[in-house]
C-alpha cells in the first residue's frame, strides 16, 4: 500500500516520539529549550565531521553535541556572561562553522535542506536501528535518574538534603539530550528538533493534571503529530520536519481549549 | 561511647563563604537522636545556611560536617512550584522516597491536611503548602529532620499543634531535629538546645541558659529574657566582609 521508504518514516518517527515525550517535559519544566536548540544547531558540525570522515552520522552528532555542553558548562564557570548570551554564540558560531565547514567540502554533495528540516526519503534501515536501540537505551537511562532528576526538578536542595544525586542526574540528562537530538536529525532536522521536544509537552501541560500524565500525553501528542505529519508530507510533497512540526502546533492550538475550560472554573 | 553514637550530625566550626563575604562563620554544633536543637537570630544572621550546611547541600565549606544517617527529611524556608509542573500533594509526597497509601494518608493526617490530597500544589494557601510540606519530611520516618521555619503562614491555634507534633514526633520516632523558629516563646519551651546565631555563634547553651546570657539579651533585647516577650533584637556589633566582628 505505502512504499517502504515511508514505512520506514514512519516506523523511525514512532521511535523518536517516544523520546521526546518524557525528555520534551523535563526541557519544559527545567527550561532548557535554548539549551536544547544550541545542541542542534552544533548538530550540524557534528554532520560535516561525520561526512568528511566517512563516519555514522548519529555518533559524530552526539559526540559534538556531547562536547558542545561540556564547553558551555565549562564557558558558564569562567565568564559573567548570562547564559542566554552563551547559548547563542555557541550555537550560532557552531552553525555558522558546520556552514563554512560544508563550503569546503565541494567535492561531497550535501542536501542542506534535508539536514536543516528533515528528510523522509533519507531513512535507512540502520537508521531505524539507531533509532529504536538508541532510544530505548535513552528511556532505560531516564528510568534509572527519573527519582533524582524529577526531585531536583522540583527543588534541588531538597533533593541533595534527602540524599538524592541531582548533579549526576542533571549531567546524564544532558547527554541524553545529545543523544535524543542524534537519533531524531534525519526525522526532523536540526532546526526544528526543539519544536519536537516542546510543543507536545505543552500541549500536553495544557491537558494534565500530574507529571505521569503529562509525560503520557506528551507522547501520544508526539506521536499523533508524527504520523499526521508524515502522511501530509507525502500527499503534498513536503519536508518532514516542518510538516510533524506544524501538525505538532495544531494539537498545542487545540489544547487550549481545554485549558481555557480550566481557568475559567477556576476564576 | 553510647552518647557518640546517638550523634546524626556534627557541625565542626563549620562556615560558608561567597564572594568574599561570611555568610555564616566558626559553628560547632550536633545534633543527638531524640532532641531537639533551635537556630535563632535575626534575618541573615545564617540560621538558613547552618541547617544547609549540616544537611550537606554547600560543597565548599569551611570547617567540617560529620554526617552519620541519609535518612533525612527536609523543610526547605521556601519553595516554589513553577507552573508547567503539574504536581499534585500525593506526587510531591513521593518526591524523594516511594511510600505506601496508608503511609502517606497517615502524614496528611497528621498535619491536617490529608482532604487535599489530589489538589494541585499551586492552588495551596501558605498556611497549607507549609503543613504539606512538614507532612512530606515526618512520612518518609527520617533519623535527622531538618525545619526551616516549618510553621510560617499557619494560622495560630494551628502553629501551637504543629509544634506540639514536631515535639511528638521527635519522642516517637526518637529522631533529631534541626529547627530554625522565630517564635522565642516555642522555642524555650520546647527544645533541649538553643544555638544563638548572628553570623557565627553568639551564645548557645539550655533555652534557660540561652535566656540568660548577656550576649542573646543584647541581641534579642532585655525583654527577650523574659521569654514570653516579643521577637525584638538590637544589633550590637556588625560584620565586615572578612567576617571580623566590630563593635557599634
Amino acid at each position: 500500500m505505502f512504499d517502504d521508504f515511508f514505512i520506514r518514516a514512519l516506523v523511525a518517527g514512532i521511535g523518536v516520539a517516544f523520546v521526546t515525550g518524557p525528555l520534551g517535559c523535563f526541557v519544559i519544566w527545567r527550561r532548557l529549550s535554548y539549551f536544547g536548540d544550541t545542541l542542534a544547531h552544533s548538530a550540524l558540525l557534528g554532520v560535516t565531521l561525520a561526512f568528511t570522515m566517512e563516519f555514522n552520522i548519529a555518533i559524530s552528532v552526539f559526540v559534538i553535541s556531547s562536547m558542545i555542553a561540556l564547553i558551555l558548562i565549562q564557558l558558564q564557570k569562567k565568564t559573567n556572561l548570562p547564559g542566554d548570551a552563551l547559548l547563542g554564540l555557541l550555537a550560532h558560531s557552531s552553525l555558522a562553522v558546520g556552514l563554512v565547514v560544508i563550503g569546503f567540502l565541494t567535492f561531497i554533495r550535501f542536501d542542506i535542506m534535508g539536514l536543516l528540516f528533515g528528510d523522509i526519503l533519507a531513512v535507512s534501515v540502520d537508521d531505524l536501528l539507531i533509532i529504536w536501540i538508541g532510544g530505548a537505551l535513552i528511556l532505560l537511562t531516564l528510568k534509572f535518574i527519573w527519582k533524582s532528576l524529577f526531585a531536583s526538578t522540583v527543588n534541588y536542595e531538597l533533593a541533595e538534603a534527602e540524599g538524592l544525586n541531582p548533579d549526576r542526574a542533571k549531567a546524564i540528562f544532558t547527554i541524553l539530550m545529545a543523544a535524543i537530538i542524534a537519533i531524531s536529525i534525519k526525522m526532523v532536522g536540526l532546526l526544528l528538533i526543539t519544536g519536537m521536544l516542546i510543543i507536545p509537552a505543552a500541549m500536553a501541560r495544557n491537558l494534565s493534571s500530574s507529571p505521569q500524565s503529562m509525560v503520557i500525553y506528551s507522547i501520544i501528542g508526539g506521536l499523533l503529530s508524527v504520523i499526521i505529519g508524515l502522511f501530509t508530507s507525502l500527499e503534498f510533497n513536503t519536508s518532514s520536519g516542518p510538516s510533524i512540526i506544524t501538525a505538532a502546533l495544531l494539537l498545542f492550538i487545540l489544547s487550549l481549549f481545554k485549558i481555557k475550560q480550566s481557568i475559567k472554573l477556576k476564576n | 561511647m553510647s552518647t557518640d553514637q546517638n550523634i546524626l550530625v556534627k557541625l565542626n566550626n563549620a562556615g560558608l563563604q561567597l564572594n568574599n563575604k561570611w555568610l555564616v562563620k566558626g559553628v560547632s554544633l550536633q545534633v543527638e537522636k531524640g532532641k531537639i536543637v533551635t537556630l535563632i537570630g535575626p534575618n541573615g544572621s545564617g540560621k538558613s545556611t547552618t541547617a544547609k550546611i549540616a544537611l550537606g547541600i554547600y560543597k565548599k565549606i569551611d570547617g567540617s560536617v560529620e554526617k552519620y544517617t541519609n535518612k533525612v527529611g527536609y523543610v526547605p524556608q521556601k519553595i516554589s512550584i513553577d507552573w508547567t509542573l503539574p504536581l499534585r500533594v500525593n506526587d510531591f509526597m513521593i518526591l524523594t522516597e516511594s511510600l505506601n497509601k496508608e503511609t502517606i494518608d497517615e502524614a496528611l493526617s497528621l498535619t491536617g491536611v490529608i482532604h487535599l490530597k489530589d489538589k494541585n500544589l499551586g492552588d495551596l494557601s501558605g498556611g497549607e503548602f507549609q503543613r504539606v510540606l512538614l507532612a512530606r519530611a515526618i512520612s518518609k520516618k527520617p533519623d535527622l529532620l531538618v525545619l526551616d521555619e516549618p510553621v510560617q503562614g499557619v494560622d495560630f491555634t494551628g502553629e501551637i499543634a504543629l509544634y506540639e507534633l514536631i515535639k511528638k514526633i521527635s519522642d516517637e520516632l526518637s529522631c533529631g531535629i534541626l529547627l530554625i523558629s522565630h517564635d522565642l516563646h516555642t522555642v524555650m519551651s520546647a527544645t533541649d538546645f538553643v544555638v544563638c546565631l548572628n553570623g557565627h555563634v553568639c551564645c548557645s547553651g539550655s533555652p534557660m541558659d540561652v535566656a540568660k546570657n548577656n550576649e542573646y539579651k543584647a541581641l534579642f533585647g532585655e525583654q527577650a529574657s523574659q521569654i514570653l516577650s516579643r521577637y525584638e533584637h538590637k544589633h550590637d556589633h556588625i560584620h565586615t566582609n572578612e567576617g571580623e566582628i566590630k563593635k557599634n
